[in-house]
């Protein structure tokens, strides 16, 4: 048994080949116990192909991993008893009621009988599907059926659960809910590896994992990860925000600029005097413009780990556009 | 092998049947529809051929020939001709199936033991042209009866030896009428239990993976083999309802008989549906797509009706054909059943088809439990 110290992942130079598509390349993760860590990237990141080989879904091309203390995929079996994972689709029976899906999934995962009657009443309460306990899982909203399906990958009260992009179909308020189930959740010990590409989402975990084309880009807690980029965001608010944009995409060293109302947010790369470079090339085009430093976020994070890769001329291209 | 979670699958598939009413439909609906087809409608013993006569003797005699062909109900005629050419003509047209000829000198020729009776016959359906054969087969006295494709004659030897007796219609003992209910009804069964059981679990794994549920079943400790043995179970006990609904509706529609034990009836049952359940899951763990699934099971099903001795007589196949007829699962049920039901055999005595379909079974399942992986690469 692995004791609280011991990390719960670890996964070495993780790779998935598909053919000739690197899906995930070299990847090296450590989760902590009783963490929710998030898996921040793009689609086509390969969020879910890592996930499948942290369960033992998918067969690495090439590394290591260790599960809860347990050789992946070799001891996938034994894995299985200990882990909860939600998939990215819907992949309860949509053709059974919201009982019978849980009462599959407790016979499934070995709970007694009588145990399984008592947690599904349980979670029934808890996940709010008191009157909709005979209501077939495939008429639900898709919060109602994301409620459902971590109800279902709860049930055994596993140590590990793997969440992949669980609130993708889901309306704001009941993501909300659904990530206070979360902290629940790991509040009581759960380890929770999570992914999405909601940046709100990815601000809430303990640590975040950033993934960008297969390839790990940054791994720390949000706090470290903005402090990284201490000085690197200024505000420009100016009277003509279209141009000034227009302006900036070409100043050497801004990663991208974004327009939020009557203002831009710019990220520069880490050269230390684009601010600088900011005011002259504003001034040049005779732009009346104010700049203030502003503090870096997780948005700002992701785009210099994700743009910073040889894809900043598409950045811009996109940003001007 | 888990009791509990065997059982929760099997729960799940039966409350999933439950509510998909278009399978729930078929489950009745293809049995009944198949009997009441191969019952009424598909008849391999034709009966009333359109036939034109061409009685140049016309003598008692002959006329007595012509009545006794009549009266085994195989023609039916309905044109008269002086000459065969005219003959030709109509049966060229497609007013007829059948030409009876009778020469002039039929009473001398029937003296003499040469061939009296020409039945000419539209060869393109080889059906009609084995009711023809049947017609030559008629006692007639001394006389000979040949059948021609395209004017050409045959001499009709094997009737030359009949002996001389009063000429009678065809009586076939157990089965007088000459319906082919009797045979086909017990051949039906495994028919519809062929279709219909290869293609519900064939469909089945491969439905999960479509609809995603088989990234959840895979990430849960449910075993290969559990998973595979609970979703044949209950796909079974819907085998043996159709075996019931046929059984019940050949007796009741077509007076089948069942001369054997009814136990016996349905243990060969249970081999069949168990053979076709195994044989679906394995098409199940190749199929990419739930239609792909069912393009397999139709190249299972017509070689089974075709070679299985269902339609036409397994000794008439060629040797290879008849090697291959031996490894489909109908071939042995079909052998089983009119065993059993028709004459009043027990499985004991038929034990090399027993044995034969429980071979199937253990090595179609035992592929299906090695294909399938818990993994999605």
């Amino acid at each position: 048994m692995a004791t609280h110290n011991t990390p719960v992942i670890r996964a070495r130079g993780l790779t998935k080949r598909f053919g000739t598509l690197v899906a995930v390349d070299d990847v090296d993760l450590t989760v902590p116990r009783a963490n929710v860590y998030g898996f921040l990237g793009p689609n086509g990141s390969g969020k879910s192909t890592t996930i499948r080989m942290l369960c033992g879904l998918l067969t690495p091309s090439a590394g290591e991993i260790e599960v809860l203390g347990l050789k992946i995929p070799e001891q996938a079996d034994a894995l299985r008893l200990r882990i909860g994972y939600m998939t990215q689709k819907f992949s309860l029976f949509e053709d059974l009621s919201v009982r019978e899906n849980l009462e599959f999934l407790a016979a499934v995962q070995g709970l007694s009988k009588s145990r399984a009657k008592q947690r599904i009443d349980e979670l029934v309460a808890q996940y709010h599907f008191e009157d909709r306990q005979k209501q077939l899982a495939g008429t639900m909203s898709g919060g109602q059926k994301q409620r459902l399906a971590l109800a279902g990958a709860v049930i055994h009260e596993p140590e590990l659960l793997f969440l992949d992009e669980p609130t993708s179909a889901v309306d704001p308020e009941s993501r909300r809910d659904f990530w206070e189930k979360l902290f629940d959740l790991a509040d009581a010990g759960t380890t929770i590896l999570v992914s999405t590409h909601y940046m709100d989402e990815a601000e809430r975990c303990h640590r975040i994992a950033i993934l960008d084309r297969g390839t790990l880009v940054a791994d720390g807690t949000p706090a470290e990860l903005t402090a990284a980029l201490a000085g690197r965001t200024v505000e420009v608010a100016a009277a003509q925000p279209r141009r000034a944009q227009q302006t900036l995409v070409a100043v050497p060293g801004v990663l991208s600029v974004a327009q939020i109302g009557n203002s831009l947010r710019v990220l520069s790369a880490d050269d230390g005097d684009t601010e600088v470079h900011i005011r002259e090339a504003l001034s040049q085009a005779g732009l009346q413009a104010e700049v203030t430093a502003s503090q870096p976020n997780l948005e700002d994070v992701f785009v210099s780990a994700t743009r910073g890769r040889g894809r900043t001329d598409e950045a811009r291209q996109e940003q001007a556009a | 092998m888990n009791m509990r979670r065997l059982f929760a699958i099997v729960l799940k598939e039966m409350r999933q049947m439950r509510r998909d009413r278009i399978t729930l439909a078929m489950i009745v609906g293809i049995p009944v529809m198949q009997l009441v087809l191969f019952g009424y409608a598909i008849n391999l013993n034709l009966r009333g051929l359109e036939t034109g006569v061409a009685d140049q003797a016309n003598t008692a005699a002959s006329r007595a020939v012509v009545m006794d062909m009549v009266a085994t109900g195989v023609i039916k005629p309905t044109h008269s001709a002086n000459t065969p050419q005219e003959l030709m003509t109509l049966l060229r047209a497609g007013e007829i199936s059948l030409g009876v000829v009778i020469p002039p000198d039929f009473e001398r020729r029937r003296f003499d033991g040469r061939e009296a009776v020409q039945v000419l016959v539209d060869g393109s359906d080889t059906v009609v042209q084995s009711a023809a054969v049947q017609l030559s087969q008629l006692p007639l006295d001394t006389t000979n009866a040949g059948s021609t494709n395209a004017g050409g004659t045959n001499s009709g030897n094997a009737s030359a030896s009949t002996p001389r007796m009063p000429q009678v219609s065809v009586v076939a003992f157990y089965n007088p009428e000459r319906r082919s209910a009797i045979n086909i009804v017990p051949g039906l069964i495994g028919v519809i239990l062929t279709m219909t059981m290869v293609l519900f679990t064939g469909v089945a794994i491969v439905r999960e993976r479509e609809r995603g549920n088989m990234e959840l079943l895979i990430a849960t400790p449910v075993s290969r083999s559990e998973l595979m043995i609970g979703k044949v179970l209950p796909y079974a006990v819907i085998g043996l309802v159709q075996t019931t609904v046929v059984l019940l509706l050949g007796v009741w529609l077509f007076d089948v008989p069942v001369r054997g034990s009814v136990l016996d009836v349905y243990i060969a049952a249970v081999l069949l549906i168990l053979a076709n359940l195994t044989l679906g899951l394995l098409i199940s763990t190749k199929a990419q797509s739930q239609f792909q699934a069912m393009q397999m099971t139709f190249f299972v099903f017509l070689p089974s009706i075709l070679l299985s001795g269902f339609m036409f007589p397994f000794a008439g196949m060629p040797r290879v054909v008849q090697w291959l007829a031996e490894l489909l699962p109908l071939t042995h049920f079909l052998r089983l059943i009119r065993g059993v039901m028709l004459r009043g055999a027990d499985l004991f005595a038929l034990w090399p088809d027993v044995l034969a379909l429980v071979a199937f079974t253990t090595i179609m399942m035992t592929l299906a439990i090695m294909r399938f992986r818990k993994r999605l690469d």
